[in-house]
């Protein structure tokens, strides 16, 4: 009886690890520009200075060329820096333990990120393309939810 | 005419309507490059499709490394969907494909201007633009 009781103690005490939830992008124009080439990040997944770093250089983006008009990116810009991890989230989640001083490009980069995930396998890499790639795996991803799964 | 009879006729109308307008919408696109060719070269003598499969086919090295050609995202065969890097689907480039595909000079801008970077570390001309439109409205 005590052994079931604990057991049963632990899957509900582990239960709210099993669901990330964050809000998804609500701004149409990050929608459509930002998800025009991967899924659309969820802002929370990284703190303000680094989506200000981000849109600060989007004609060199990982390698291609991602520019858009200021005024967009502008809009883009305050849209992701109001509802990162860090303002409108709790800076808990993913961007838990990142050093102030540290202004990542990627989530994937997130200490958090790697200690969940570990290093993804060649053979995974080979299936996922990029790391970045989370809605291949999460399927709910870009409407905020990643479901341990 | 029957109700019914009217409603066969409108969507008779409306099917032949619709390549119709986005062959229109196409031709501004063009008119728009062709404009501009003229301007840059005025011994211009017209957009080629054969040209344009040449830019969509060929591999470049002044670009990114992981980028090499046009056909790296949106493969070998226009007709068939492409993908970016990050895995995300593109429509097929050929607009007997995807009827839509250069209808809009502000979406057509916009991506030759990033893929051009991209792919060849330039931009791409006019008389560029226009062959790589008519080779894909031609498939
Ligand atoms: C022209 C295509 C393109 C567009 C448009 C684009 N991106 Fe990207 N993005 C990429 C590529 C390519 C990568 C890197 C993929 C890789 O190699 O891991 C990337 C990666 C990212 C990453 C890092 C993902 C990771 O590995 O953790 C973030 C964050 C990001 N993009 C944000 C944005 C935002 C914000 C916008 C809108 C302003 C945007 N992107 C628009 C192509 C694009
Ligand atoms: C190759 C598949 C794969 C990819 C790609 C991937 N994940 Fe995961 N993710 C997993 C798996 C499997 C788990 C569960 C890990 C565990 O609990 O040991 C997980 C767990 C998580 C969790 C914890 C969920 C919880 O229950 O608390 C978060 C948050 C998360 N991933 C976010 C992301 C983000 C953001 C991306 C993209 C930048 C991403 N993941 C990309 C497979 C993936
Ligand atoms: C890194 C991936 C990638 C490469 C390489 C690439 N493209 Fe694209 N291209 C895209 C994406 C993503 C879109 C936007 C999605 C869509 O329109 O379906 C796009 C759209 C376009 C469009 C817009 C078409 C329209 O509907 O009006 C044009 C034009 C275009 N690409 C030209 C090129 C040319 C020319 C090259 C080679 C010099 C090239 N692309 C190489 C990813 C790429």
């Amino acid at each position: 009886m005590r052994i079931v009781f604990a057991a049963l103690l632990t899957v509900f005490t582990s239960l709210p690890a099993l669901a990330y939830r964050v809000a998804p992008v609500a701004d149409k124009v990050t929608q459509t520009e930002c998800g025009a080439c991967h899924m659309v990040y969820p802002a929370a997944l990284l703190p303000a200075r680094s989506w200000d770093a981000i849109t600060a250089d989007l004609a060199n983006h990982f390698g291609e060329d991602a520019s858009l008009e200021q005024t967009v990116v502008d809009g883009i810009k305050a849209y992701l820096m109001a509802n990162a991890g860090d303002v409108a989230g709790d800076g808990r989640g993913l961007i838990r333990g990142l050093p102030q001083d540290q202004t990542p490009l990627r989530i994937t980069e997130l200490p958090m990120f790697t200690r969940i995930h570990g290093n993804f396998s060649p053979r995974t890499m080979k299936k996922i393309g990029v790391a970045g790639n989370c809605s291949f795996c999460h399927q709910a991803a870009t409407k905020g939810m990643f479901e341990d799964d | 005419m029957s109700l019914k009879a009217w409603i066969v006729t409108g969507a008779f109308i409306g099917g032949l309507a619709v390549p119709v307008l986005a062959a229109a919408g196409q031709d501004a696109v063009l008119a728009q490059y062709k404009t501009q060719a003229i301007a840059a070269d005025p011994a211009f003598a017209g957009f080629s499709a054969k040209r344009g499969a040449e830019l969509y086919k060929s591999s470049n090295s002044a670009g990114g490394p992981d980028t090499p050609s046009c056909s790296s995202c949106h493969t070998a065969s226009p007709l068939k969907a492409g993908m970016t890097r990050a895995g995300k689907a593109i429509e097929p480039m050929a607009v007997s494909a995807s009827p839509s595909r250069f209808t809009d000079i502000a979406k057509t801008e916009k991506w030759f201007g990033r893929n051009c970077k991209t792919v060849l570390g330039r931009a791409c001309s006019a008389q560029e633009k226009g062959d790589f439109i008519t080779y894909l409205s031609g498939l």
